[in-house]
């Protein structure tokens, strides 16, 4: 189903159509993830993934346009970067160790004391919580950050002050200014 | 959009429940699969839809595109605030043992807190970020 629905998301030309198949492609890996036991992962994949960003996408196509242009160029350098780095990524899951296995490292180094111990230290039952918010809890707070600099990062390039109705500019220059540079 | 009575109604009524959702999300967030960041998208995507279906200027009334850029500083200051706050408790930054007598309620306020600061955040970033999207196109 995502294979297909991959293929589907590169054929298509319409980008509105495109747009509403990542976020079924989004939809669908939430239902993978749920059969992998991981409903965190699936719920902000289906909160983010689907919701979120499928509203970004379209909102971004109403600035646009919903037509993707022919493209002109030969695709044989890009389809050759892509194998070559796709063998590679292959080449490098040969010495994962077998999913599944309880012998894998990751089931070894500090997962076993979070999930026995957890309990009593954070007092919570949900570990992935636990682990995002008190064990992880630096990692956590670079995220907000990232997310807090996405923002950031939008404002400089939308620039938000400037569309304010009928206030004054912050670095003074004329609303047209900021349309050549974006658009 | 603004003229579609059936959409109109079927907002006013899903927005509420979509705000406790999100609500739900955020303080069962200790109990089952949730937390801050899946919070503050729901939160997010209910004021969303209120821009969808009124209108952004109307949505903009009810939270201004300033009030969404500081909850999104906000909640980045709740979290580090909550580090600096167990480092002058005696701590290392973001430990919350010191918060209460009791480590385990220290742990439990420090990981609400925190969960707070994702919450304000991803929620104010969200609205921010479809806000600037959507005052783009009316301008062209």
């Amino acid at each position: 189903m995502l294979a297909v629905t991959a293929l589907a998301l590169l054929k298509l030309r319409n980008l509105f159509a495109v747009a509403m198949l990542a976020g079924i492609y989004s939809l669908l890996s939430a239902g993978l993830f749920v059969a992998l036991d991981a409903v965190d992962v699936a719920f902000t994949e289906a909160a983010v993934g689907a919701g979120i960003s499928t509203i970004l996408l379209l909102g971004t196509l109403s600035l646009v346009g919903h037509d993707q242009k022919k493209s002109t160029r030969s695709s044989v350098v890009p389809l050759l970067v892509v194998l070559v780095t796709g063998s590679i990524l292959v080449y490098g899951t040969l010495d994962m160790p077998p999913y599944g296995d309880p012998g894998n490292p990751a089931h070894h180094h500090v997962a076993p004391h979070y999930l026995e111990e957890s309990e009593h230290e954070i007092g919570i039952p949900n570990v992935v919580t636990s682990v995002l918010a008190s064990y992880r809890g630096y990692d956590t707070m670079g995220e907000t950050t990232v997310i807090f600099t996405a923002m950031v990062g939008v404002l400089l390039l939308m620039g938000g002050v400037r569309r304010r109705e009928g206030s004054a500019t912050l670095d003074g220059k004329p609303d047209r200014e900021g349309d050549a540079h974006g658009g | 959009m603004e003229d579609n009575v059936i959409l109109r109604i079927g907002a006013k009524i899903l927005i509420p429940f979509i705000l406790m959702f999100a609500l739900y999300v955020q303080f069962h967030g200790d109990y089952g699969p949730g937390g801050g960041f899946q919070a503050g998208v729901i939160f997010a995507a209910a004021f969303i839809l209120y821009a969808l279906i009124y209108g952004v200027d109307t949505a903009k009334r009810v939270l201004p595109l300033r009030f969404a850029w500081f909850c999104g500083a906000l909640g980045v200051w709740i979290y580090a605030g909550v580090g600096v706050v167990t480092l002058f408790m005696g701590a290392e930054f973001l430990n919350y043992n010191v918060l209460r007598h009791d480590p385990e309620h220290g742990q439990e306020l420090g990981i609400l807190l925190v969960e707070l600061g994702v919450l304000t955040t991803v929620f104010g970033v969200m609205v921010a970020i479809f806000y600037m999207f959507a005052a783009r196109r009316q301008v062209r």
